[in-house]
């Protein structure tokens, strides 16, 4: 295929390659001032040893890395041993993405199906209003769900009011407060993907699936999903990185026990008591943890596809 | 159509009142149909004239405003798609593309709680009926149109339906393998001896496949019938017109006696037919004759002889057609055999000719 591409490229190569070089400009712009040169610098910085009110001091160190993995006792002269600290920051990260993304499909999924099976001319109306709060400033919608989850808040209120509960619930300050505030940070990013390959979806493969015994669930297990499966990562894949990442929900719901990658990394960026090396070193093993789930993944996809095949 | 009770013995789909309505839109008019089981039975008709509806509602994608539907005896109407025995070929096939050609075939048998061993046992018997065995691997996508065409069938049959039921599942293909799967789908339905419920917008492919064929317009019954039936006593305009090919006469009824009717059309034309019941002394009617019917000649003969003067021939391979305006009159058309042994002589434009027509071959119909 690759080949095959290449030598028809071959054969008008000459009127074209000219062109191509000017016509592919832009994107290779955009990729090595967007992309790699951001990443080249925080690669260099992590490297680097830092300097007391911010910034760095061009020396080559590996204490940001050092700091990160190695726990050297009170003093700083024992030995390495495995310092849990960050590591365990990293994990609670991954599960709080883990679980907000998880929310995210669970309440995405039926959203994006029941948007995509409208008539036509309302659809583009039903996205319009998905995307409505997200016009939003992100720092106050998480504000404001504090206020509506916190122990006085209209949530609690209404339980309170109905006798559902009969003291309020504690949510603010919890881990699920995190995880309902990436789920409402990020829910368009799963919604969208998803609505579009349902969008594309041909019914009568349901059709044929309730012809052929199936109840709604097996037509839903075996022959929607597997259809609808690439919408699906994709959502989970834009959900999942930036909740990782992600610093005001868990600084404005989860309170100081649930701290969380993004707000670590925030923090040594922050005013003139940051550690840069330390930071950008941070940053580099969240990219290379995501780059490696990521790479898991396809390689399962591929091996699953192969199998099937 | 006659509405005696059915004897639910022999038959296998029983549509009874039928009525199908989109809000305001009646898409089924009180449609009343009985097919048999081990049938091959037709629904044909133009687009938008409610035949796919009716095959929808036989197979529980769309519910049944009013009315019933028995299988077997048994009363379908209500149950979801899932738990009706009939199974369908889509227009479109409909094939999982995610799923290779066995577990395609094999996936009725699987959500009937059948072992995958077992449903794969079954599906490889089936991908041999259609003759696809060295294809059992391969996904949908690597498939031609008349492969995948074939895997939907045995995908349909697989489960043994009691009725298989048909969505032009051959409008997709080309002419010369449409005509091939024709055949073989009849074979399918003698060799399984499950009934065919076929619907169609072509009406050479509901002449040549079909034991019986209904034929719908507008959301109402037409015509049911054997094939042959309906091609030569059609009912009414709108069946004449079509299936097949006909020459359409307007006519008015001088006089009726002894069971013939004597009807004259514009130009002083006269000719004679038989009597049909409901059309008396008086009417303005249509009048068909098939055009393979007719046959010309330059004198009259003993036939119904009607003077005219040929316009054209075109050569169609198989036939000529010569069109001919008759004397101040309507124009025809005369279909002759282009074999040495049917050929009469070809009579060149502009020449003076009679057009004779066949015992039996006009036919007066109501609108």
């Amino acid at each position: 295929m690759a080949a095959g591409a290449a030598s028809g490229g071959s054969a008008r190569s000459d009127t074209y390659k000219a062109a191509r070089v000017w016509l592919l400009l832009p994107s290779w712009l955009v990729l090595i001032c967007l992309v790699l040169v951001p990443i080249a610098i925080m690669l260099v910085y992590s490297f680097l040893t830092k300097e007391f009110r911010g910034g760095v001091i061009w020396e080559f160190s590996l204490a940001a890395y050092d700091q990160f993995f190695c726990s050297r006792g009170l003093f700083g002269d024992e030995p390495c041993t495995i310092e849990w600290t960050y590591i365990s920051i990293f994990w609670r990260s991954i599960w709080q993405a883990g679980a907000a993304t998880l929310l995210s499909l669970v309440i995405g999924f039926p959203t994006a199906y029941f948007i995509a099976t409208r008539p036509e001319r309302v659809r583009p109306i039903w996205v319009f209003l998905i995307t409505i709060p997200y016009w939003v400033n992100l720092l106050i919608r998480t504000v404001s769900m504090k206020f509506v989850l916190r122990d006085q808040g209209p949530l609690n209120d209404f339980l309170l009011a109905t006798g559902i509960v009969d003291d309020p619930l504690r949510i603010v300050n919890t881990n699920f407060a995190v995880q309902l505030g990436l789920f409402y940070s990020y829910l368009p990013f799963m919604v969208l993907p998803i609505y579009a390959s349902v969008e594309r979806y041909n019914f009568s493969l349901s059709e044929a699936a309730a012809d052929l015994y199936a109840s709604k669930w097996a037509t839903l297990r075996r022959v929607l999903l597997p259809a609808v499966k690439p919408g699906v990562i994709a959502g989970c894949i834009l959900v999942f990185v930036p909740s990782l990442g992600s610093f005001l929900a868990p600084d404005l719901l989860g309170g100081a026990k649930n701290f969380m990658i993004g707000s670590l990394i925030e923090e040594q960026f922050k005013g003139n008591a940051g550690n840069w090396p330390f930071g950008a070193a941070a940053s580099m093993i969240l990219l290379t943890m995501v780059l490696i789930i990521l790479l898991i993944f396809a390689r399962q996809q591929a091996r699953a596809q192969k199998g099937a095949g | 159509m006659e509405k005696s009770a059915p004897d639910t013995a022999t038959i296998a789909v029983d549509v009874r009142d039928a009525v199908k309505r989109y809000g305001d839109f009646t898409a089924l008019k009180r449609i009343s149909l009985s097919i048999r089981d081990n049938e091959f039975f037709t629904l044909l008709g133009p687009s938008g004239c409610g035949k796919t509806t009716l095959l929808r509602m036989i197979a529980g994608f769309e519910d049944v405003t009013e009315g019933e539907i028995f299988l077997f005896g048994d009363e379908i109407d209500t149950l979801p798609p899932n738990k009706r025995p009939v199974n369908t070929v889509f227009q479109n096939y409909a094939l999982f593309p995610h799923m290779t050609v066995t577990d395609n075939v094999g996936f009725g048998l699987e959500m009937l709680g059948r072992t995958k061993a077992e449903a794969r046992r079954r599906a490889g018997e089936m991908l041999e009926l259609v003759r696809l065995s060295q294809f059992a691997g391969r996904k949908p996508a690597q498939l031609s149109g008349g492969q995948q065409q074939r895997v939907a069938l045995a995908r349909a049959l697989a489960p043994q339906p009691k009725v298989l039921l048909l969505d032009e599942p051959l409008s997709a293909l080309d002419l010369k393998l449409r005509q091939t799967m024709r055949y073989e789908l009849k074979e399918l339905q003698r060799e399984t001896g499950i009934t065919f419920i076929f619907v169609t917008h072509d009406q050479e492919e509901a002449l040549t496949m079909s034991d019986r064929v209904a034929v719908m317009s507008s959301g109402e019954l037409q015509q049911l019938g054997e094939a042959r039936e309906i091609y030569e006593t059609p009912h009414n305009v709108f069946v004449a017109d079509f299936i097949g090919e006909t020459n359409l006469l307007e006519v008015s009824v001088d006089q009726i006696a002894q069971g013939r009717a004597t009807c004259h059309l514009g130009g002083g034309h006269e000719l004679t037919c038989d009597a049909v019941e409901g059309i008396g002394v008086g009417a303005h009617v249509h009048l068909s004759v098939r055009p393979e019917r007719l046959f010309l000649s330059e004198a009259p003969t003993e036939a119904e002889s009607l003077p005219g003067r040929v316009r054209d021939n075109i050569f169609v391979g198989t036939d000529i057609q010569t069109i001919v305006d008759l004397n101040e009159g309507p124009r025809m058309t005369v279909r002759t055999s282009n074999s040495a042994r049917g050929a009469r002589r070809v009579f060149e434009a502009g020449s003076a000719v009679y057009v004779n027509m066949e015992q039996g071959a006009a036919r007066l119909l109501v609108d």
